[in-house]
């Protein structure tokens, strides 16, 4: 295991742990696109530059964009 | 089932679960050793079939089948969204949007980043046998790309270049396509998937022979099916409104 691996695996540990402790849904989408993020950078280190892309996409784009539509929705309803 | 049943049964399965899986994790070879036997096989492999990227021959040609399954899983998510998020009868679709404020440089950002995300959404889907990407990453890209235009603050233009129904039919070609290809494998080679046309040059763009192709197919399924499913969550929270009478017509009907 090498340096650049074991700051993206912190990196990511640290991401991750902000999107468990982000309260409120719709600043959790936030979170939860950068932690996607740091997560792409993982897969890099570990020499995984298809599934990096895929995790942007889907990670970082898509899920959290999803989300807020669904918290503004569910705002718009109370 | 009682919550005493329940919490058996999770303890049981939970238990036999973290057995297992301790017992696994105990034999697993070093992280990053350099024995790894399936990348010896499948490189060889990928390398024999004019594949420089080792992962897209492996998702298009070596394991075709179960990339099947994968799009097959992304086409019934969506239609199950579509499903769970028509407009319900107690909701009306509103015509006049109520315009946020939209600061100018992401206004801008917006409009330079489109037609860029857009070229690289195409040329990860092409190059995808060559370089990293492919069908799936490619179509990601597309399909969140024109939403650019919404974070640029022109819904009202998403939705003239987002003909829905042109991207429900891409979706269902896209995987049709993927699956008439397999079978066109079993007619002119003998196995479902199984690669049937001249593998070409190593490198060149055309070469592979049905994996970009596959690839292509996975592509225009997998942008179609990202616009279609953020389609649906941006009409119920930008274009439908639950009507304001909503609560109280639910509650005469129960009494």
């Amino acid at each position: 295991m090498n340096a650049v691996i074991v700051l993206a695996l912190t990196i990511a540990g640290i991401g991750g742990t902000a999107v468990v402790f982000t309260e409120r849904p719709d600043r959790q989408a936030v979170t939860l696109s950068a932690y996607g993020l740091t997560l792409a950078l993982l897969f890099m280190a570990l020499q995984a530059p298809d599934v990096a892309l895929s995790q942007i996409g889907v990670g970082t784009a898509i899920v959290p964009l999803m989300v807020m539509l669904a918290v503004r929705k569910v705002k718009q309803r109370r | 089932m009682s919550r005493t049943a329940r919490m058996i049964m999770f303890c049981g399965a939970g238990g036999a679960f973290a057995v297992a899986a301790i017992l696994a994790i105990l034999v697993m070879p070093a992280f990053g050793g350099s024995s790894h036997p399936y990348r010896d096989h499948a490189v060889v492999a990928s390398v024999h079939h004019q594949a420089p990227n080792a992962i897209t021959s492996i998702n298009f040609d070596q394991r075709g089948f179960d990339t099947l399954g994968e799009e097959t899983i992304l086409l019934a998510s969506v239609m199950g969204v579509s499903l769970l998020l028509r407009p319900a009868d107690d909701e009306t679709e509103t015509r006049e949007l109520s315009s946020g404020r939209v600061l100018d440089v992401v206004r801008l950002g917006g409009y330079v980043l489109l037609p860029v995300t857009l070229i690289i959404g195409l040329d990860v889907v092409t190059h995808g046998l060559l370089t990293p990407g492919g069908g799936f990453q490619g179509g990601v890209i597309l399909g969140t790309g024109l939403h650019l235009l919404y974070v640029a603050g022109r819904y009202d233009a998403l939705e003239k270049v987002r003909p829905v129904t042109v991207f429900e039919w891409g979706e269902a070609l896209g995987a049709g396509a993927f699956a008439c290809l397999g079978i066109a494998g079993v007619l002119a080679a003998g196995a479902f998937l199984v690669n049937f046309i001249p593998l070409g040059t190593f490198g060149d763009l055309i070469s592979g022979g049905t994996a970009p192709l596959l690839s292509g197919a996975v592509g225009v399924e997998v942008a179609s099916g990202v616009m279609v499913l953020l389609s649906k969550f941006f009409e119920q929270a930008i274009r439908i409104t639950g009507d304001k009478n909503g609560d109280e017509s639910a509650e005469a009907a129960g009494a």
